[in-house]
């Protein structure tokens, strides 16, 4: 009988309803309970996708640099540090993703274009390539540790790049808009449901972050054993063909 | 380690001079660079003169991403990461070493894209000091994001496609940093360029290091 396969189980699925009844929540909060912005107006939504979108980016990132680090030291070498930070970095790169679409539809509404060749919005899209080239390197093809190494190499190099990317509009001072919620003197610029409306919507992408991330850890697992029964498969089948031509006794 | 790093960098620099792909391929490629840029501008001056700093960058970071290829391919034919892993020299200085032969080949180029800006791009260089030293901090970055990038797709089959892009991303700073520095050292700008200077110095430290200690690690799975 063919073996059942699956990545759920009773906890994700608590998750997963979590995530669902939390991004419904953002999504009333976001576009019918929170007021219009005064100087943006109703234009002002695509805030509550945005800016959670790249927080979740951000937490994804540091995941997967510091499952790296537990991975090359040799104390805490464990193959799970190399799957989460690979299950993490691909979740981080989907959200990296929805930060730069939402910013650049949100881009046309204000600007009058897509895409403005600003600090923020150019380095989030090299965050993102970057990350790409991460994932990349963990799509070779050579040994699982050899491949575990030089993407956990990457993965930390990738993530030094992260304080650029959010203090960038600080250096390099462009037309971006300041930091959203918190500036540098770390008072709020958001008050009341809009405050809301976007801790609940960083809420529900933490929480998707979490069901994706071990959803995607477990398919690794499967991943690894249906690779380890495919060689064995081998193994056996040429045995038997070895066997059956009378070279091995 | 000085010692193997200039034993690695003279090896290296000693086979480009044999082979002459630098100086035959690479330094014409980026020449023609800036004269293809001139073409797609219809070779307005006073544009050509506006944008010869990040074009001069830009022809340095597509002659990186040839120089690292072909730095990278010289160690991976033959058994060759296992003739660098056991000849006992100290991995940072094999590191140092082939990202000084690296630096080394890239200011050849960019002497050659300096003459190249001035001759088709009319451009005058107000403020040498800040030139040069722009040009030496992105280079060393350059040279070590090439370099600590080529061994990680040493022995892969799709190195050539994946080393441009795990570079380009990675030393997009440089080309933001080099170009600002330039645009003043080119006097287009008012304001001190060493700001500048500075942003790509501190990039240069940061990547030296990765590579001073991650070279070692990743050479042993190459």
């Amino acid at each position: 009988m063919r073996e059942r396969l699956s990545t759920s189980s009773p906890a994700t699925k608590v998750l997963g309803w979590c995530s669902l009844v939390a991004l419904a929540t953002t999504a009333v909060l976001g576009l019918w309970i929170s007021p219009p912005d005064v100087i943006q107006g109703e234009a002002v939504r695509p805030l509550y996708v945005h800016v959670p979108a790249i927080w979740v980016a951000y937490i994804a990132f540091i995941t997967a640099a510091v499952c790296s680090v537990l991975w090359l030291v040799p104390r805490t070498r464990n193959v799970k540090w190399d799957r989460i930070a690979g299950a993490s970095a691909e979740i981080g790169v989907v959200f990296s993703g929805i930060n730069l679409v939402s910013g650049m539809l949100w881009g046309r509404i204000t600007w009058g274009v897509y895409w403005q060749w600003d600090a923020r919005l150019t380095s989030a899209l090299l965050l993102f390539v970057l990350f790409l080239g991460y994932l990349a390197v963990r799509r070779t093809t050579i040994e699982p540790e050899r491949r575990a190494k030089r993407a956990a190499v990457m993965a930390l190099v990738a993530a030094a790049n992260i304080p650029i990317v959010h203090f960038s509009v600080v250096w390099w001072r462009t037309l971006h808009q300041e930091a959203s919620v918190i500036r540098q003197d770390l008072d709020f610029e958001l008050e009341g449901e809009m405050l809301q409306a976007l801790g609940f919507g960083f809420v529900a992408f933490l929480l998707v972050y979490g069901w994706a991330v071990v959803h995607r850890y477990r398919l690794a697992v499967l991943e690894d054993q249906a690779e380890e029964r495919a060689v064995a498969a081998a193994i056996e089948r040429r045995r038997a063909e070895l066997v059956g031509a009378g070279e091995v006794g | 380690m000085l010692r193997d790093a200039c034993a690695v960098a003279a090896k290296d620099l000693r086979l480009e001079w044999r082979s002459k792909v630098a100086v035959n391929q690479i330094l014409p490629f980026a020449v023609l660079v800036l004269v293809v840029f001139a073409f797609a501008v219809d070779a307005d001056a006073a544009i050509l003169r506006r944008i010869a700093p990040g074009l001069f960058w830009v022809a340095v970071l597509l002659s990186t991403l040839l120089a690292a290829g072909r730095s990278t391919a010289v160690e991976s034919a033959d058994g060759l990461p296992d003739g660098l892993r056991l000849s006992g020299l100290d991995p940072a200085g094999i590191f140092l070493g082939k990202a000084g032969a690296l630096a080394a080949q890239l200011l050849v180029v960019e002497a050659a894209l300096t003459i190249g800006i001035v001759v088709f791009y009319d451009v005058r260089i107000d403020d040498p000091l800040l030139y040069v030293a722009a040009c030496l901090a992105g280079t060393i970055t350059l040279a070590s994001v090439g370099t600590l990038y080529g061994v990680l797709s040493l022995g892969l089959r799709v190195r050539e496609t994946l080393l441009p892009l795990l570079v380009v991303p990675a030393v997009a700073p440089v080309l933001l940093a080099g170009t600002r520095a330039h645009e003043r050292a080119f006097d287009q700008v008012t304001g001190s360029g060493w700001s500048w200077v500075g942003l790509l110095a501190v990039i240069a430290v940061v990547y030296v290091a990765a590579g001073l200690a991650a070279y070692g690690s990743l050479l042993e799975e190459a």
